[in-house]
């Protein structure tokens, strides 16, 4: 039975008429709760898009390393002949090339979020904003502490978004009097997260506020504090918009006060505009679509939860 | 005889056994410095973090032990454990309509767990003994395989146990009896019944043999097929206790969980002076060896010393420092 299915299929796209537009969508496996949220938000534009637009396909590949990624886009290239390409690349000095060669035989190029170490290759970039995930998040430290508080960070996977995060964090900071006692790597990752934060814990008798910088980090962070039964002493601000920590910003959680957004349906929001690109002529669609990052608080909550997603 | 055995013992007790030393004493230097680091590192809350952050890893590298023993090795055992952990979230979940949120739904969630880890450890057995695969090729194999189902178990995001049951499930984890909590005293109780098992029975003395020598193994009327594929069936087993004290925790499975768990409990059994190749297995070694790697993340979070861009280097270091202090020593004997 399947095997007749993919039959079909194979003989469906060879007689599909030649005007057919096929778009390729590359991005990172769903390896943390960030990346498992992209994946749904394009498994679902895709499909959504597949049932708009008769003439119009797509190839979805997902890949746990920069190395993968440059060959699913030779495949995409070779096999399927696409004329245009949404890309999250897992890291932008390697995959800056590969997407230059692909731009350069004329297919459309999407960029998401991750931009590439040349300026001038994508027609169209599609991202969040890192400095501004952190400068949200450090003015309403400054904002809701008082002079001499003090505060733990934990940091992401190194890697330059986590770094454009914290020095817009660190800048927000300056001159509030506000001390940051400890930077570590918690890796956007729950366990990770809740072993750094029983260390802060062990380690700092005073702490007033958590900068969890990543929703799954947060939960992580806040299994610690309830575990040392410190949770009247702070609170924490994690970020990205995971449906759990959204909810308990709206229930108004002493412990959980505010979000910090980064969408990742930005995924949507890039396949949406590369699919109006190809499919509508004459539309224009080149440059740049930065996604700010929004405070989630009590009263706007609701708008930033999603029920069918799994993140 | 007897004087002859006594001078042996004698020369012995001169001379530093280092195989035996070296890991211990790695931990006590770890220990001093943590001690001299921060004041803090001897707080009751922080060895309650440290032996109970300890005890996921520990358990399952007991098992690991007997595996590696007997020559043979488990690259699959953390994503087993993100897999169990995802089957386990999803079956009490599924119970919560039926059946309300009691006990009976935890311990229904607990022999789910550890039912899943037997037969986890039986596949990989089977294939390794039965099929005569190399255990690296199936255990590579099955690694991808689990961490692929719990991705999508979870579809891609994360597997959440009920918030209610969660609080049940809770003091599993954070509760205890005298001030220890659970899952220090159910990885002491799996470590010390593993030293036994190892050292005292014929089952322990089959896996050196096997490790050993194989063939002399099979010729000395060893079972070694049935003792290798029990080897493996006892290591699915601790990776399904393991899951049911990590669960409560954070109530949460996904991609993510149990990330690198294989190679930390393997490094933890070679520092403790369990053979890589196999003949030799030392379960206590393996407790020192855990509490070795966990010590080194916590020193470093304790401290401002070093970058933390620097933890995997250090932690590199030292797992090598404890291995060639143990070798250095078997070559002088």
């Amino acid at each position: 039975m399947k095997h007749l299915a993919l039959t079909t299929a194979l003989v469906g796209s060879l007689a599909l008429p030649a005007a057919a537009e096929t778009i390729g969508v590359s991005i990172p496996a769903a390896t943390h709760g960030w990346a498992g949220a992209l994946n749904f938000h394009a498994e679902q534009t895709v499909e959504r898009l597949e049932k708009q637009y008769e003439n119009l396909d797509f190839v979805l590949t997902t890949t746990p390393d920069s190395g993968t990624q440059i060959s699913d886009l030779e495949d995409m290239v070779a096999t399927r002949n696409i004329d245009a390409l949404v890309v999250l690349p897992f890291e932008s000095e390697p995959l800056t090339g590969p997407i230059q060669r692909i731009a350069e035989s004329g297919t459309w190029v999407t960029v998401v979020d991750r931009g590439l170490s040349q300026e001038g290759i994508e027609n169209l970039y599609v991202a969040g904003d890192n400095e501004s995930f952190g400068k949200t998040a450090g003015d309403y430290f400054v904002e809701n502490l008082d002079e001499g508080s003090k505060v733990v960070v934990l940091r992401g996977i190194p890697t330059s978004i986590d770094n454009e995060r914290v020095e817009a964090f660190q800048a927000a900071l300056d001159g509030s009097g506000v001390e940051v006692l400890a930077m570590e790597h918690g890796n956007w990752n729950r366990d990770d997260a809740f072993t750094v934060m029983q260390d802060y814990l062990s380690r700092y008798p005073e702490i007033d506020a958590v900068w969890a910088a990543d929703d799954d980090m947060a939960v992580g962070a806040i299994g610690a504090i309830e575990q040392a039964g410190r949770e009247d002493e702070m609170w924490v601000v994690g970020g990205a918009g995971m449906k759990e920590m959204v909810r308990r910003v709206q229930e108004g959680d002493d412990m959980v006060p505010v979000d910090v957004t980064y969408p990742p349906a930005m995924i949507a929001t890039a396949i949406e505009l590369t699919a109006l690109g190809v499919m509508s002529e004459g539309v224009p669609m080149s440059g740049e679509f930065i996604l700010s990052s929004e405070l989630i608080t009590q009263e706007n909550a609701e708008q930033y939860y999603y029920e069918d997603s799994p993140y | 005889m007897s004087t002859a055995s006594t001078n042996g013992a004698a020369a012995r007790g001169f001379k530093i056994d280092l195989t035996v030393l070296g890991p211990i004493l790695a931990l006590l230097a770890l220990v001093l410095i943590g001690i001299l680091l921060n004041p803090n590192f001897l707080s009751y809350a922080n060895i309650t973090n440290v032996l109970a952050r300890s005890a996921f890893i520990g358990i399952i590298a007991v098992g690991m032990t007997f595996v590696i023993t007997a020559g043979g090795l488990d690259l699959s055992v953390g994503s087993m454990a993100a897999f169990i952990a995802g089957l386990m979230i999803l079956c009490m979940n599924l119970l919560i309509p039926g059946m309300g949120e009691n006990l009976g739904v935890i311990l229904i969630g607990v022999l789910v767990a550890l039912a899943a880890g037997l037969v986890a450890g039986a596949i990989n057995g089977l294939l390794v003994t039965r099929a005569g695969i190399e255990a690296f090729i199936v255990t590579l194999g099955t690694m991808g395989i689990y961490r692929s189902l719990v991705t999508w178990l979870a579809d891609g995001g994360t597997l959440s146990l009920d918030y209610a049951m969660r609080e049940l499930y809770r003091p599993v984890y954070y509760g205890g009896i005298l001030g220890i909590s659970w899952p220090i005293i159910v990885f002491a109780v799996v470590a010390i019944l593993g030293e036994i098992v190892m050292r005292h029975t014929a089952f322990g003395r089959h896996c050196a043999a096997i490790g050993s020598n194989e063939t002399v193994a099979r010729y000395s009327t060893v079972a070694v097929l049935r003792v290798k594929t029990l080897t493996y069936v006892l290591l699915g087993l601790l990776v399904g206790v393991a899951v049911v004290m990590y669960v409560p925790r954070l109530g949460s499975a996904s991609a993510s969980t149990g990330l690198l768990w294989e190679l930390e409990a393997i490094a933890a059994v070679i520092i403790g002076g369990t053979m890589l190749k196999g003949g030799f297995g030392r379960v206590w070694g393996t407790v020192v060896g855990v509490l070795i790697l966990s010590l080194i993340g916590n020193i470093l979070n304790l401290t401002d010393m070093v970058s933390p861009y620097l933890n995997g280097a250090i932690q590199g270091v030292i797992i090598i420092l404890a291995v060639v202090l143990q070798r250095k020593g078997k070559a002088s004997r």
